[in-house]
């Protein structure tokens, strides 16, 4: 047979493109100029000037106490909605199904100026509390639709067998179903991790003014006049990234592919509900 | 048969208490929000801050007007643009990167992983270094002798659309690879020994049993390019209107909260008619028969 070379050659050449930005940014955080489009030697200046930056620091604990708390409230609310739909005889299921997709089937935007509008409304003070209720609100689909197709492709007797054998619903639930739903709820926890981190929109709009996060503190300095700090400050990130993708890479492959799978499972499923 | 019953509403009740989390939230703060936003896009704005509780439909008459208008067809115009380009260049990506043998399958999806889970903003920001005039692109055409002055690339519509195909490509990707790494290859072995060519074999078979990934791809890319205002923000500076930058601008600094709710209402019915249009022309019911 032929052997064609172009589908490669294609991939490397996206694959290049996709990098290049990112290369970019790493190569001028060790610009000695202060001018970003003028080269002025090898230096690490500009990541002392990042370490000495007390609210680069606070934005980044801000971060990472809402990605945490987003990412654990998701997961409870998301797997046990996920395995108590799959049991109820109700006909809310589909209705309230949909709606708590919705987060995200619409526009980030729509769904930041919803929660704006209401927590003024409601009195809530913008801050940590409006922020984490408006993530968790766009992570659960996340941690329930993977959930759910998990649910779906398990063997139904192995929680039977457990039920004759007497076990009750919560030892059946810990025992059984929980440690077979596991790698789901996981990568679903991983993705919402990951989806609060990156965020700008939702936080832009339900933040209060003394709560900065990581991204909102970036995108006002790219915004309005850039330091070179911030690639500093970007090549960082880009290191604990590749670090975190390579490790759950080597940490061994089973694992892996079952993260990857989940995550075409996740859009699969996505669009089934689209289609419905 | 009573006490199975009962065993029935037991379990019924259990399950009742594991969903009552999602149930509450999702009604309180997804639904709430939603409903919320439509009565708000009813009210008459108030004279300096807040609003009135009089019922108008000014607000939609208000999104009537050319100049709002045309914010609309602009916003489309840039999605429909960016998910055709992104398609155009994600579709064969996907499809090349399924037909991989397995150790380059791993790579590709490794080389794919690291971009993907790289925060939106740092990989933008690349961007402005390489468009911004005197960048690093304007450097390489004019040392090139391509040019001899600064394409002022940056804050132009092109620079937008690189951004959004930039940042939404990998969701296409990832949805194509998806549905064509489950695909079964030897159906297309068989259309081709039954005489098909290798294009009619590919438009007649895989990509009719790809079209769900590409669909997938298509709704996970132009809904999200609808809302992105801060891409259009970075990099188009004020050149670039689109409905999210609107939005947003009516909301932070004309306060006219109203007529912020009244835009998203319209955004979100547009977005899901197109959707509702995706699922009746593809048919993909048929198509996972077929499966």
């Amino acid at each position: 047979m032929k052997k064609n070379r172009f589908p490669r050659i294609y991939l490397m050449v996206v694959l290049a493109v996709m990098y290049l930005p990112i290369l970019l940014v790493v190569l001028y955080s060790f610009n000695e100029s202060k001018i970003t489009s003028i080269w002025g030697g090898f230096s690490l200046t500009w990541y002392e000037t990042l370490f000495r930056d007390k609210a680069i620091f606070e934005a980044l604990r801000n971060s990472l106490v809402l990605a945490g708390l987003t990412c654990l409230a998701s997961a409870v609310i998301g797997t046990l909605g996920a395995v108590g739909m799959q049991r109820l005889q109700s006909r809310t299921k589909g209705p309230l199904e949909y709606i708590s997709t919705l987060p995200i089937m619409i526009p980030e935007i729509i769904l930041g100026i919803g929660f704006m509008v209401f927590f003024s409304l409601l009195g809530l003070p913008f801050g940590m509390t409006t922020l984490v209720i408006g993530h968790t609100a766009f992570c659960i689909p996340y941690v329930f639709m993977q959930v759910k197709a998990r649910l779906v492709g398990m063997d139904k007797s192995l929680a039977e067998a457990a039920r004759d054998l007497g076990a009750g619903e919560a030892r059946v639930f810990f025992d059984i179903t929980l440690p077979l739903i596991f790698p789901a709820i996981l990568s679903g926890m991983l993705l919402s991790f990951a989806m609060s981190m990156d965020d700008v929109i939702i936080s832009m709009f339900v933040t209060g003014v003394d709560v900065n996060t990581l991204p909102i503190k970036i995108y006002s300095q790219i915004k309005f006049g850039v330091t070179p700090e911030i690639n500093a400050l970007c090549t960082l990130m880009l290191l604990a990234t590749i670090l975190i993708v390579v490790l759950s890479d080597l940490a061994g492959r089973p694992r892996r592919r079952r993260a990857s799978k989940n995550i075409s499972q996740e859009t699969m499923e996505l669009q089934k509900e689209e289609l419905r | 048969m009573s006490r199975r019953s009962a065993a029935a509403r037991r379990k019924n009740g259990v399950s009742w208490l594991m969903v009552a989390p999602l149930y509450l939230f999702t009604l309180l703060f997804v639904l709430g929000p939603m409903v919320y936003m439509l009565v708000l896009s009813f009210l008459q704005r108030a004279e300096v801050w807040g609003v009135t509780n009089q019922f108008t439909l000014a607000n939609y008459q208000n999104i009537l007007t050319p100049i709002y208008l045309q914010t609309f067809v602009e916003s489309f115009k840039l999605a429909f643009t960016s998910t055709a380009l992104i398609a155009l260049i994600g579709y064969p990506f996907g499809y090349f990167m399924a037909r991989l043998p397995g150790k380059w399958k791993r790579f590709a999806m490794l080389g794919l992983m690291i971009p993907f889970w790289t925060s939106s903003l740092i990989r933008l920001y690349g961007w402005i270094i390489i468009l911004r005039s005197n960048g690093v692109l304007d450097k390489v055409l004019m040392g090139l002798g391509l040019t001899d002055s600064p394409l002022k690339l940056l804050y132009t519509y092109p620079a937008v659309l690189t951004g959004m195909v930039y940042a939404l490509l990998p969701f296409m990707i990832l949805s194509v690879y998806s549905s064509a790494e489950k695909m079964d290859w030897s159906l297309v072995e068989a259309a081709r020994d039954l005489g098909a060519s290798a294009p009619k074999a590919f438009f007649t078979v895989t990509f009719k049993l790809t079209l769900p990934g590409l669909l997938s791809g298509v709704i996970l890319t132009f809904i999200p390019s609808m809302g992105l205002f801060f891409i259009a923000d970075i990099l188009g500076g004020n050149k670039v209107v689109l409905v999210g930058s609107l939005i947003q601008d009516q909301l932070n600094r004309a306060h006219n909260w109203p007529f912020a709710a009244a835009l998203s209402v319209v955004l979100m019915i547009l977005t899901s008619l197109m959707i509702r249009l995706y699922r009746r022309i593809t048919h993909v019911k048929d198509l996972e028969g077929v499966l």
